[in-house]
């Protein structure tokens, strides 16, 4: 774990892989709803957590350097179900770079548990993780200026949803009615970091 | 619509509302935004009356107009702008009445950027996550103010505030930033870093309320490749591949994928909402206290 200072009260504490990032993720919000710990932003990311808001943190960060991490807690609470046509116009380049047929690309991504392992790009856009590596896919050459509302995508390890039409360089494998982001909701993000996650395929699909 | 709210009349090139903003959702992928220039939204808050966290107008370069249906108060600060009512002179950084059916108009800057509009009562645009402001980037809270707009207004306070007038600072002729250099400072040549600090910079007029973006000496990388997506505070100096910093102020997304060489202070950032494009920009660097 290496910890460094960002600006005058953040830190981003790196570690050495997605697993570890949530890990260090879920500990640190035990710590803040337990009261040890004071930040006004906990932000996982890819290989990193960023705390913003800190009293003291070069303090915490000599303690978080010389602590050791528990490992990922089990994973609790229940699993959200997003029903999925998979029907997105990058299906067949998908199914091309996994070496399988098309609709192989439904049920290998149907049958994965994902869990969110961060939030960015817009309000409830979750970078979902769970499938093996060997399904890693490149981002499109060139990006869509306008990609739906709605649309299941891949990039690299990571599976999202649009909550919101926008530009966009994902592949796109198919596309939900589930609301992702609605912010008279309570909550508003249907996705939020540690959250399990199934993509149901819809009849006929 | 009771009669307390504010007819658009001319919105200006980009007038949004804003209050403190929603810090406390960067997880969800939710910008903090609120007033760029929090001392200057604060003040004229103060000056009718308001409690600081009620929401106003931030305008940007050419000012608005707009017309209250009942009697308001209201003050306007930030970026130097000539106010008038009804075409006649009115102060500015000091509290004015406007009788309703009256025009406020609020004018061009004559020297910053944005100017703020505070009403007594405050703007009462629906909140979204707590707070009524205008998020550019990720498009949460009210849209820009467009012309016949019609913006709701709270009730004024009982007990109206005893300021008269308020010192402000004068909008910057060369902005100095200061700056504590990393997290990632490392991916940038040891001269990369030595330019950053030593050379001036301008302020780009692609700067907006995500960024205050610069044009100057490209800053080199040590480190090819990329980085992966990481989170990002208010006032990071981002460094996309040509080189030139773009330092994040209340609409800077959550997470990035660029380096960030320095964090600027958050006490230097309402200067840099009030630097016009051109302004010389200067990055010291400072140890952390």
């Amino acid at each position: 774990m290496n910890v460094l200072l960002v600006g005058e009260d953040a830190l981003l504490v790196e570690v050495s892989s997605g697993d570890e990032a949530q890990a260090l993720h879920a500990e640190l919000l035990r710590r803040r709803a337990e009261g040890s710990l004071s930040a006004r932003e906990i932000v996982p990311a890819a290989r990193t957590v960023l705390l913003d808001g800190l009293d003291t943190p070069a303090r915490l960060a000599a303690e978080l350097t010389a602590a050791d991490l528990p490992p990922a807690p089990p994973r609790a609470g229940h699993v959200v179900e997003i029903p999925v046509r998979y029907d997105g116009p990058d299906l067949a380049d998908v199914a091309a770079h996994w070496g399988v047929p098309e609709h192989e690309v439904a049920r290998i991504h149907g049958d994965t548990e994902f869990r969110v392992a961060f939030c960015g790009f817009a309000p409830g856009f979750g970078y979902l993780t769970g499938l093996p590596p060997r399904y890693d896919v490149p981002r499109r050459a060139t990006p869509r200026t306008a990609v739906p509302a709605g649309s299941v995508a891949l990039a690299g390890p990571y599976t999202g949803v649009y909550p919101r039409s926008s530009p966009g360089g994902w592949q796109l494998i198919g596309t939900t009615d589930a609301v992702l982001w609605d912010h008279a909701r309570v909550p508003a993000a249907l996705l939020s970091p540690g959250t399990r996650v199934r993509f149901v395929p819809e009849a006929g699909s | 619509m009771t009669d307390r709210a504010l007819a658009v009349v001319r919105a200006g090139a980009l007038t949004t509302v804003q209050d403190r903003g929603r810090p406390g959702h960067a997880h969800l992928g939710v910008p903090r935004s609120g007033a760029l220039d929090r001392p200057a939204a604060d003040l004229v808050n103060r000056l009718v009356g308001n409690p600081p966290e009620t929401a106003v107008l931030e305008t940007t370069l050419n000012g608005c107009a707009v017309r209250p249906r009942s009697t308001v108060t209201v003050a306007v600060a930030g970026a130097p702008c000539r106010v008038t009512v009804d075409g006649r002179p009115a102060a500015w950084g000091a509290p004015v009445r406007v009788p309703g059916g009256a025009l406020l108009d609020v004018g061009p800057a004559v020297s910053g950027v944005r100017a703020y509009v505070g009403v007594s009562g405050g703007i009462a645009v629906e909140p979204v996550l707590g707070s009524r402001s205008t998020d550019l980037l990720s498009g949460l809270g009210p849209p820009p103010l467009a012309d016949g707009t019609v913006l709701s207004l709270g009730r004024p306070a009982a007990v109206h505030a005893r300021v008269d007038v308020a010192p402000q600072a004068a909008p910057p002729d060369e902005l100095v930033l200061r700056v504590t250099l990393g997290p990632r400072d490392g991916w940038f040549t040891p001269e990369a870093v030595r330019t950053f600090v030593s050379r001036a910079y301008r302020v780009s007029s692609a700067s907006n309320r995500i960024g205050l973006r610069t044009e100057g000496p490209a800053l080199e990388r040590a480190r090819p490749g990329e980085l992966p997506s990481e989170g990002m505070v208010l006032g990071a100096v981002q460094v996309p591949p040509d080189g030139r910093p773009v330092v994040f102020l209340a609409d800077h997304p959550t997470t990035g994928g660029y380096p960030v060489i320095a964090v600027v202070r958050a006490a230097d950032l309402p200067a840099a909402a009030q630097a016009a494009p051109g302004t010389p920009v200067r990055f010291v660097a400072v140890r952390r206290r």
